[in-house]
């Protein structure tokens, strides 16, 4: 990133280097946006939007807008990332959706690619309209130290009202998510009574038992020993269970089951 | 590597946001590529600020940064709100409204 900046605030003599790093970013943020529509997991996504993010921070430096570089790595990659890491571990981290399953029987893939192709050809007549030119030399207002300032001139008197409306836009934003996240209780909360009460009626008192822990296996997956040599599936949280499926009641080998079974009589 | 190369992989980003927002099912992918979008839209500010040499792109791509949060923390508690009541983060699930 630093490095980057220099660049971006040096004169004609690093002009390659600039080229070589916008074409390197280029073809890998390209693909990583690519991977965003075509990877199945979510969190996968997430790591390719991540990629995509850094190389467009890098590009802001390169362009002569070191804040708006540092602010995208800071908010984006930084608070919007992590909160869609948040919400994807809160919800349907495993429910892997595929693109070939969005598009059975729906619509033929030629039509979405006709239909990209033609978007993307729009889009490009039109900002062919507009009139492209090549960049200006970058004035002191654009870059180095002098974006800053600027920036905060621009901010804080032609833009400032803007500015306010951010604020609560902000503020409003924060109520809405609150409201949202926010959930009635619909049953009264359960006193320590009740939660005695029903430990008693549910015929378990004590606790569960704690996982087996053996010389092989030093993980809490591994289910406790009956001393009919059975083993215990209240002794793993349902969690671990769910996970390591056949694990309960198959150790991996008949050697380590004969193993368990003499650590037990012994 | 004119501000013209920049425009045009910003159109190629956004191009490529669009798809996966018609495309995708999974709400929260959805909505990473609408952020892809934003952000290519702030590439093409950034662009078009250092092509006309002045600062008023690169203020508009700070704006669109912060409504970009802001439709984040809604979008993402809305979508808290779907799962809680159907289960389901897919975007095809949420059919009420559905004639």
């Amino acid at each position: 990133m630093n490095q980057h900046y220099y660049l971006a605030a040096g004169t004609n003599a690093d002009v390659l280097a600039r080229e070589t790093i916008f074409w390197i970013l280029a073809i890998l943020s390209t693909g990583a946006a690519l991977g965003m529509i075509l990877v199945r997991r979510a969190v996968h996504c997430a790591l390719m939007l991540a990629v995509v993010m850094l190389s467009l921070a890098t590009f802001y430096a390169m362009q002569g807008a070191p804040f708006l570089a540092f602010v995208q790595i800071i908010v984006y990659t930084g608070a919007v990332l992590m909160l869609f890491l948040f919400v994807l571990m809160l919800i349907g981290v495993s429910s892997p959706d595929s693109i070939k399953d969005t598009f059975k029987g729906r619509v033929p893939g030629w039509v979405l690619v006709v239909a990209t192709l033609g978007f993307a050809i729009i889009l490009l007549l039109g900002i062919g309209h507009a009139a492209m030119g090549p960049a200006v030399p970058q004035s002191d207002a654009l870059n180095g130290s002098g974006n800053l300032p600027g920036l905060a001139q621009l901010i804080f008197t032609t833009y400032v009202f803007p500015f306010e409306v951010t604020g609560a836009l902000l503020i409003t934003a924060a109520i809405g998510a609150m409201v949202l996240a926010h959930r009635e209780r619909t049953t009264p909360r359960p006193t320590q009574r009740d939660l005695a009460a029903r430990r008693i009626a549910s015929g378990h008192v004590a606790p569960d038992p704690s996982p087996g822990v053996y010389a092989l296996h030093d993980a809490v997956d591994r289910p406790a020993l009956l001393p009919d040599g059975s083993t215990s599936p209240e002794s793993v949280s349902t969690a671990l269970a769910q996970r390591v499926v056949g694990n309960l009641d198959q150790p991996e080998s008949p050697q380590f089951a004969m193993e368990e079974k003499e650590e037990v009589e012994s | 590597m004119t501000p013209v190369h920049y425009v045009a992989l910003s159109v190629l980003l956004f191009v490529i946001g669009t798809v996966g927002v018609l495309v995708r099912r999974n709400a929260i992918i959805v909505f990473m590529c609408i952020e892809l979008m934003l952000n290519a839209c702030n590439l093409a500010f950034v662009a078009f600020a250092s092509m006309h040499g002045n600062l008023n792109g690169q203020v508009i791509a700070f704006f669109v940064m912060v409504v970009a949060a802001a439709e984040v923390v809604v979008g993402l508690a809305i979508l808290m709100a779907i799962f809680r009541a159907r289960k389901s983060a897919s975007v095809d699930d949420a059919n009420l409204l559905k004639y």
